[in-house]
């Protein structure tokens, strides 16, 4: 799915400048947790959160995030769009919860880029 | 997507000043011919309307210019289509709906002269020409937009320069046994700047030719490993990595105040960090079982009120190490005798 139709799904607010938005994305990925995020998601795949500091912008780096979606209008600091710019991680603000968002990308045929829960 | 009007109220910084001017300059140094898209889907006066409009949908654009015995004679666009629609008359040929006073470009101006006419006469695109007047283009706001924001990743470009440099750094110098430290002090509650030196480490390692795989391994580690030393190490720490081309070594250094039960430090879910840590997104006892996952070995030496290192180990396969830009640029043969190129 390209990131430009996944923002229409979910009506969503680019918040930063330059980044390719006509990149592919290969799924998604939702987290509260940044530790969940480095330690389950794969490579490429677009966050969903509702965490809204600096730590998920570099937790999007340190983790090849695609792109990073704020749900319920949440808004980031200027100082977190100006790293993201930086970074080429574009930042996105959707009015949806939650589990909207994640309903709406996976009825789309977004898949999960989430690692089951492993012991090891 | 629509740009956000802008408001007037807004305080221009240095930066994006600095910005404006760069994208003024641009508009005199790019050529139209740099920015344009080129062999445009040119339609024939005698084709219908109603063909124009499948055109249109199949190639998802918004307007062609006309063109008879290779000249540029008209252009049609959608109001035209839209026209001929409400006469209901689309099976009526092009050169009947088309607008034939095309005013065009050449290609080897600059683009302030394309800016200056989509100014002034409000058209939605433009045919290029060459100096015979035959049509080698077309050119839309947006493709001007695109071919500026293209030039402005020129710094994009620098860092390709930059890896190329450091990629040859292993080879450059000469020695039994060569390696690269880099050191990074970290600050005791520095929450603003957590994760700035992991991501200059990624980016480290990046240049020097780490596979995006090794890159990502050894950042989420160190982060963990930065975040753990902002949180809990009272004077603050280091971290140190040691870079070769066949292994990473990293440690996170602090004196104190130690670990108590590292067994149980390990355990997911087991954490001493405050609520305030949470709202960060960490804290949540599973830091160095994530370390441990992205590294091939871990060793953790701590005293209760003395300190803790950390100390953590990638090692890369012959096929991934660092620096070894003939067998990295090379043809699959070259590739595949990896043995012979590999140092230890």
């Amino acid at each position: 799915m390209k990131l430009t139709e996944l923002i229409q799904l979910i009506d969503g607010a680019v918040l930063t400048r330059g980044a390719d938005l006509n990149r592919d994305v290969r799924g998604g990925c939702g987290a509260d947790l940044m530790s969940d995020v480095l330690a389950y998601s794969q490579p490429d795949a677009v966050l969903l959160t509702g965490l809204c500091t600096s730590q998920v912008v570099r937790t999007a780096m340190m983790a090849d995030v695609a792109a990073i979606i704020f749900v319920r209008d949440k808004q980031p600091t200027e100082e977190m769009i100006q790293l993201a710019n930086r970074e080429q991680i574009p930042l996105i603000s959707s009015p949806h919860g939650m589990f909207e968002v994640c309903g709406r990308l996976h009825n789309a045929g977004l898949q999960s880029l989430e690692h089951a829960y492993d012991e090891g | 997507m629509d740009a956000e009007p802008l408001r007037t109220d807004r305080v221009i910084t240095d930066g994006a000043a600095n910005l404006i001017s760069r994208v003024e300059e641009l508009a005199y140094e790019l050529t139209i011919a740099e920015v344009m898209s080129r062999d445009p889907r040119a339609i024939a006066p005698g084709t219908k309307m109603g063909e124009v409009m499948e055109t249109f949908r199949e190639a998802r654009i918004s307007g062609a210019p006309v063109v008879a015995n290779g000249e540029l004679v008209g252009i049609v666009s959608l109001e035209d289509l839209i026209r001929a629609l409400r006469e209901s008359n689309i099976q009526a040929p092009v050169g009947e709906y088309m607008t034939r006073m095309v005013l065009t470009v050449k290609a080897h101006s600059p683009l302030i002269e394309a800016l200056k006419v989509f100014e002034q006469r409000h058209v939605g695109r433009l045919p290029v020409v060459d100096d015979d007047n035959r049509l080698v283009g077309i050119i839309t706001k947006g493709d001007i937009t695109s071919g500026v924001m293209r030039a402005l990743q020129y710094d994009y470009q620098e860092e390709e320069v930059r890896k190329y440099r450091a990629r040859h750094l292993f080879e450059d110098i000469v020695s039994d046994r060569t390696s690269l430290t880099l050191r990074y002090k970290i600050a005791h509650g520095a929450f603003a700047q957590g994760g700035n030196a992991s991501s200059h480490i990624k980016r480290a390692l990046l240049r020097l030719g780490a596979s995006p795989q090794i890159a990502r391994r050894c950042g989420i580690a160190i982060y963990e490993a930065e975040m753990n030393l902002i949180i809990h190490a009272t004077n603050g720490g280091m971290i140190r990595i040691e870079i070769e081309p066949h292994r990473i070594l990293m440690e996170a250094i602090d004196d104190g105040p130690g670990i108590y039960d590292v067994e149980q430090a390990m355990q997911p879910g087991y954490s001493t960090a405050p609520d305030s840590i949470r709202e960060l997104g960490f804290g949540a006892g599973m830091g160095l079982k994530n370390i441990q996952r992205c590294v091939d070995d871990m060793y953790i030496d701590s005293t209760p009120g003395r300190g803790t290192r950390l100390e953590l180990r990638i090692n890369m396969p012959p096929q991934e190490s660092l620096g070894d830009a003939a067998r990295k640029t090379g043809t699959t043969e070259e590739r595949d005798d990896h043995t012979t190129n590999h140092r230890r």
